[in-house]
């Protein structure tokens, strides 16, 4: 094509992947914008809400931290899973999971006050490890497909917890209401005062990500997930055991959107409610945030904070442009099928070569058979 | 006895026919190695287009068609992404059911809650068309030429790159096959279901219908079977009312879509998908 010259590259540099992302971000705008133009609100205005008054808010600000705390568990979680090529669609389920299990130990275990926020972490933990559990084991032993199954545990999760709180556990003081008792206050988790950021379950979330970034990268275990991932053949080969690697990226993927379950009851609603208020759709979301993270679990804390800035903005569009909630869903979707879409961009890269030559032949990319 | 009998098969095929529809666009797509993860997507976007179609023309055959048209621009949508951009398959598909559902509920929030005149009954020609597209599809798939074309291009695409078929036109085909079958199925939930429109309202049935295409192992005949199968359970859990808590029967066919496709993993053993399902072809490359 004319003096320059497109060769595949093997890796590209962070610069590219740092600038196609953005760009992927920039066209989904766009589009979006598009929509809401479709919608008779001017995209400018639009935007402006977005920014200004998203970014230039202290409140908004705080907001946007704390959304990016289930999405930051829950999306490290996946960047492991499907950094293993296992493709947990189920961390919606797997959060609500975790919620359930905080509920039960807050409500219905007589824990010492000291011990209860401890015990609630670690039933969620384990709630949502046992969510995860089960798509691994049934992939390996009997090889269905985890797709399905991490998707049809979602809508269990998601009616499981309704009938929880129409039915076995709704609160005596709710009434007419669908939800759970209130904890108590020992079972509640603090937050930064004038915010809603719960700050124990965001450490917790960084430090997942910290300490799964040098796992992934440093460990034997970690070095196992990378070559299942990559060639699951040449895991076998080596002496690997694909089913045991899996089984346990699934329970840490699992338990860790169950964690992100266990903040949202104990830090931001004080008790269980319906699922859809629950989990804002972070268990899909934080696929996004997996995504652009790159396989890269540390790379997670940052585009948790864009995923949560995109759901901030959401909500202050809502508020001040009367757009459908819904709006989240598209911007997220756009942004996640540009993502993918831009990604052929970072295989090759353009090098200028005025004269032609036969290596320029032989390395064309779109050369037929 | 044979009254309830009949009403519960009416009810069962009322559900059956849109996963029906959806289910065997399923299959086209995986047959030629492309996974559409995006069915729920194109059928909320097929059953929205039908419904303004219809509300506006007074036409529900003509909403349908047009609800088929949607689900094939959606499905084109994922063939760009992940045939010509080789992108991930499932990534796309996810991102496409998210912006299906996301950009009707921001455009369907003006249409909630208006009745449809233009309505048809559960049981019309769409259900009868649908058996009879399952059989003319497995008749195509499997014994004409274009079949072979298209099961060839899902098991080795190198090998039938190698024989002169273009596989990205094959595969694109499909795919939006595929889209159109999506929406048509969806456009029947709002134009003869449950005649209206709610935002959502393909309500997990594009996820089911997924799980039909490999319960049937990718035989349009048996997603026939399937369909009923999850039809007759979905209307099991509205008899069933009264007796056990909604929110548990609503779960019911879902849970039994894991169950079912455990109990019948080891029949299927031998009949596995497609060879390159999910795999991306790069022209050339062997």
């Amino acid at each position: 094509v004319g003096p320059v010259q497109f060769e595949a590259a093997p890796t590209a540099p962070w610069t590219r992947v740092l600038g196609v992302s953005a760009l992927a971000f920039a066209t989904a705008l766009a589009v979006a914008g598009a929509l809401l133009l479709l919608l008779g609100v001017n995209p400018l205005r639009a935007y402006a809400v977005m920014f200004g008054g998203v970014l230039g808010d202290a409140r908004a600000s705080a907001e946007i931290l704390r959304q990016a705390i289930p999405l930051l568990l829950v999306g490290v979680g996946l960047v492991v899973a499907f950094r293993a090529q296992f493709w947990n669609i189920g961390a919606e389920g797997q959060l609500l999971a975790g919620a359930v299990g905080a509920t039960a130990v807050a409500l219905f275990l007589a824990v010492p006050d000291r011990a209860i926020i401890p015990a609630m972490f670690a039933a969620g933990a384990v709630c949502g490890a046992a969510w995860g559990f089960v798509p691994a084991v049934l992939r390996f032993t009997l090889d269905v497909n985890e797709v399905i199954t991490t998707l049809m545990l979602n809508y269990v999760a998601i009616f499981g917890v309704e009938w929880l709180v129409h039915g076995p556990w709704k609160g005596q003081t709710a009434f007419g209401f669908a939800y759970t008792d209130t904890f108590r206050d020992a079972a509640i988790l603090a937050v930064i005062p004038g915010t809603r950021i719960h700050w124990v379950t965001l450490l917790l979330g960084v430090a997942c990500a910290l300490g799964l970034g040098w796992g992934l990268a440093r460990t034997r275990l970690g070095f196992e997930v990378r070559v299942l991932g990559q060639s699951p053949t040449a895991a076998r080969y080596a002496g690997m055991q694909p089913f045991r690697t899996t089984v346990l990226v699934m329970l840490a993927s699992g338990a860790l959107a169950g964690l992100a379950g266990v903040g949202e009851v104990a830090g931001i609603h004080r008790k269980l409610l319906a699922p859809e208020q629950v989990s804002l759709g972070y268990g899909y979301a934080a696929i996004i945030v997996a995504w652009l993270a790159r396989g890269n679990p540390v790379a997670a804390i940052g585009t948790a904070l864009l995923l949560g800035f995109i759901y901030t903005a959401g909500d202050a569009m809502k508020v001040a442009l009367q757009v459908p909630a819904r709006v989240t869903d598209v911007f997220n979707g756009l942004i996640l099928l540009f993502l993918i879409g831009t990604e052929r961009l970072l295989a090759y890269r353009v090098r200028w070569a005025p004269k032609p030559n036969a290596a320029r032949v032989a390395n064309r990319p779109e050369a037929g058979p | 006895v044979i009254d309830v009998l009949v009403v519960t098969i009416v009810r069962a095929m009322a559900v059956a026919t849109p996963l029906l529809w959806a289910s065997i666009g399923e299959t086209y797509a995986e047959r030629s190695g492309v996974v559409n993860l995006g069915v729920e997507g194109m059928m909320v976007i097929g059953a929205f287009v039908a419904f303004v179609v219809a509300h506006a023309t007074g036409q529900p055959y003509l909403g349908l068609a047009a609800a088929g048209i949607g689900g094939g621009v959606a499905a084109w949508v994922h063939g760009f992404v992940s045939v010509t951009l080789r992108a991930n398959q499932y990534v796309a598909g996810l991102a496409l059911a998210m912006v299906g559902l996301g950009v009707t509920g921001v455009l369907g929030r003006g249409w909630e809650g208006i009745p449809l005149d233009a309505t048809l009954p559960e049981i019309s020609l769409i259900t009868y068309l649908g058996v009879a597209v399952a059989v003319a599809s497995w008749f195509v798939l499997h014994h004409t030429g274009p079949g072979i074309v298209i099961r060839s291009v899902g098991e080795s695409p190198a090998a039938a790159a190698a024989l002169g078929i273009n596989v990205t036109r094959v595969r694109y085909l499909c795919v939006v096959v595929g889209g159109v079958l999506a929406g048509v199925g969806g456009g029947f939930l709002s134009v003869a279901y449950r005649p209206s429109w709610t935002e959502g309202m393909s309500g997990g049935l594009g996820w089911i219908a997924l799980a039909i295409t490999i319960f049937a192992a990718w035989d349009p005949v048996r997603v026939v079977g399937g369909a009923v199968f999850f039809g007759a359970l979905f209307h099991l859990s509205f008899r069933l009312q009264g007796a056990v808590a909604p929110e548990l029967l609503r779960m019911m066919p879902f849970a039994s879509t894991i169950v079912v496709l455990a109990l019948t993993a080891r029949q299927r053993r031998g009949q596995g998908g497609p060879e390159a399902l999910g795999m991306p072809y790069t022209p050339g490359e062997r």
